[in-house]
């Protein structure tokens, strides 16, 4: 089959990212990557790969607008909403990288076929791609649901200054995600940089009030569901199984990165750029008329 | 005489102590204390400060509205603080309200290598002519020199004080020298000092903060606080008056204040337990100290392993979920 033609705008380390995946897929071919300076170290890697650069921000698409039918925006949640103004008159799919929310929200293990009915998905957050797949099997093994909180734990030196200055906005995007995908009355997220060196992998707990908890039946679901994650994020792990502990359940889960562009610790950036991958391959599949 | 500036973080740090149980009545009965007394900042909140009412570090008896607005009610002289930690609170869930109620001090605090995260809070705290602190904790794991870079983006970002926390207890006075003089050389705005006492050295500390030119401290009643409890605010108040520093407390009033909090606020004063010295040891923060017993205890396993090992996993604040994991993983070895 001919592979699904791709942009990636933004040319940070989740951009740059996304590239190297991309060059190992079967379904996706990266048309153009695209930035604002052409001296980034994240140009130098595309160059270096080969792969066709521009420094004319959105505008390399505008002047082209047949050079791909899918669009990754791994810039911000403001310039996002702008390019889909523009993505969207050009009739272009978009999987949106930021917390701007402009489509529906996406974790491929709960909801890949509905991801691809839309124009514009949105990844939610790193955190929010390692716990939500967790409280999503809470909500579906309780009837009653009251409380969903998810603290995630990441190395220092995978938190570049776009997630510092955007933590406010990578909570409330978390949050509403997890509320979204669980049912919870009330949900609630924590983010913790650890400095630690060697450097911690990323770690999340999720923890749950419900009525009459049912932590064999859980247990059984997130044992699929780990597996599931691992067919498009290997380095996704169970730390900790469910427990019910002080009138909470508990479940602890890791994520090591596959050590692409970034070091096999930010299992943060890793998890949501596999999450995006596999999404876009899926609509590839679409594309080609290989999924009924 | 040299004025030194005291907060008051009975009602914030303190409600670590009493897993964050601490009643309206009870915020009631001790801002009207410390008011009388003349304190200068009573600082208000559960422990982990705005919005960290949590199942990761406890839920709160009463919402941050409730706290916020009973202590609003309670004083006047004395000014209304919160500590707010970037990755709990969130500027529009928890800031705006609390400014709407009307908080005057807000010190916003990051792990001691993570200032860049507080930029924007302590930003929309100065546009809204609050007070505004900077507070680093943890600050044992970090050297002199990587706090001065850390306070200095602090500054710049808009704080008009800088605060080390010595979250675990963990200093001897010649750290808390080495760092106090480093920050008042590398920086044009105020310094203080907030210290615990695992290590038995709370008011030892406080005094080495003042000595080497820090203008600002904390101090709870009795030491009311988390683990080994904090310096305790009346024997610092005692102090400073006969080493020649002035508070504006009023002597009598903060032991009055002291007495009535023992009386209506604590369940137990606050003593250095056997665990809480290794808490000190192993440089964990103070705030892990009841559920590390509470989930050493489930397990059977003994509390002070588990703090070694937390600390050698060199875990921060916030990072009260990795008990859990590393008390499951003493269980296993056990079992080898």
């Amino acid at each position: 089959m001919s592979k699904l033609k791709v942009a990636i705008l933004g040319s940070g380390n989740i951009g740059t990212d996304l590239l190297i995946k991309i060059q190992r897929s079967e379904y996706l071919e990266c048309m153009l990557f695209i930035g604002r300076n052409l001296s980034s170290p994240g140009m130098a890697k595309a160059i270096s790969l080969g792969v066709k650069v521009s420094d004319q921000s959105i505008n390399a698409i505008v002047k082209d607008p047949d050079c791909c039918d899918l669009i990754f925006d791994a810039t911000s949640a403001k310039d996002a909403k702008y390019h889909w103004e523009i993505l969207e008159k050009l009739g272009k799919i978009v999987i949106d990288m930021t917390p701007a929310k402009l489509g529906g929200l996406c974790i491929p293990a709960v909801n890949l076929q509905d991801a691809i009915e839309q124009r514009n998905v949105n990844m939610v957050t790193c955190g929010g791609q390692a716990s939500i797949p967790i409280a999503y099997l809470i909500g579906q093994t309780h009837a009653e649901v009251e409380y969903i909180e998810v603290v995630s734990s990441i190395s220092s030196r995978s938190a570049g200054p776009a997630t510092r200055l955007n933590l406010d906005e990578y909570i409330e995007t978390t949050e509403e995600g997890v509320r979204v995908f669980s049912n919870a009355k009330k949900t609630k997220a924590i983010l913790n940089l650890n400095p630690a060196n060697p450097c911690i992998d990323m770690q999340t707990t999720i923890f749950a009030k419900v009525k009459n908890p049912d932590i064999k039946a859980l247990t059984a679901a997130v044992n699929n569901m780990v597996a599931k994650i691992n067919t498009y994020v290997p380095g996704y792990q169970l730390l900790v199984a469910p427990i019910y502990e002080n009138n909470r359940i508990v479940v602890m889960v890791k994520a090591q990165g596959l050590g692409d562009y970034l070091p096999k610790y930010a299992g943060n950036l890793d998890i949501i750029n596999c999450a995006a991958i596999a999404v876009a391959e899926e609509y590839a599949k679409k594309v080609a008329g290989l999924l009924k | 005489m040299k004025a030194i500036l005291i907060s008051d973080p009975t009602l914030r740090d303190g409600n670590h102590a009493v897993a964050h149980q601490l009643s309206a009545k009870q915020i009631a009965v001790y801002c009207d204390a410390a008011e009388k007394a003349s304190v200068p900042i009573v600082e208000v909140g559960h422990g982990n400060g705005l919005g960290a009412s949590s199942l990761q570090v406890g839920e709160a008896l009463e919402t941050d509205v409730v706290l916020l607005e009973t202590a609003r009610a309670h004083l006047n002289k004395s000014k209304l603080g919160i500590h707010v930690i970037p990755g709990f609170a969130t500027i529009n869930r928890d800031l705006k309200g609390a400014i709407e109620i009307g908080v005057d001090v807000i010190r916003v605090a990051s792990h001691c290598t993570e200032a860049d995260i507080t930029q924007r809070h302590l930003g929309y705290s100065r546009e809204k002519g609050k007070e505004t602190y900077g507070v680093l904790m943890m600050s044992h794991m970090a050297s002199p020199e990587l706090l001065v870079e850390e306070a200095q983006k602090m500054e710049l970002y808009g704080a008009e004080g800088i605060i080390i926390m010595d979250s675990a207890g963990a200093f001897l006075p010649s750290d808390v020298t080495d760092r106090i003089e480093a920050l008042v050389e590398g920086l044009s705005i105020p310094v203080g000092f907030h210290g615990h006492n695992n290590l038995g050295m709370g008011i030892a500390n406080s005094v080495a903060a003042i000595q080497a030119g820090a203008t600002i401290l904390d101090g709870t009643a009795k030491g009311f606080g988390a683990g080994a409890g904090n310096a305790q605010i009346e024997v610092l108040v005692a102090v400073l008056q006969k080493m020649g520093y002035t508070t504006g407390i009023d002597m009598y009033k903060i032991l009055d204040a002291a007495d009535i909090a023992e009386r209506e606020i604590m369940p137990l004063v606050p003593i250095i337990r056997s665990e809480s010295i290794v808490s000190g040891l192993a440089g964990v923060f103070s705030g892990f100290s009841k559920h590390v017993t509470r989930i050493s205890k489930e397990y059977g396993v003994d509390q002070r392993d588990v703090y070694f090992e937390l600390g050698r996993r060199k875990v921060v604040a916030g990072q009260e979920d990795l008990i859990i994991e590393v008390v499951l993983d003493l269980v296993k070895n056990k079992k080898k």
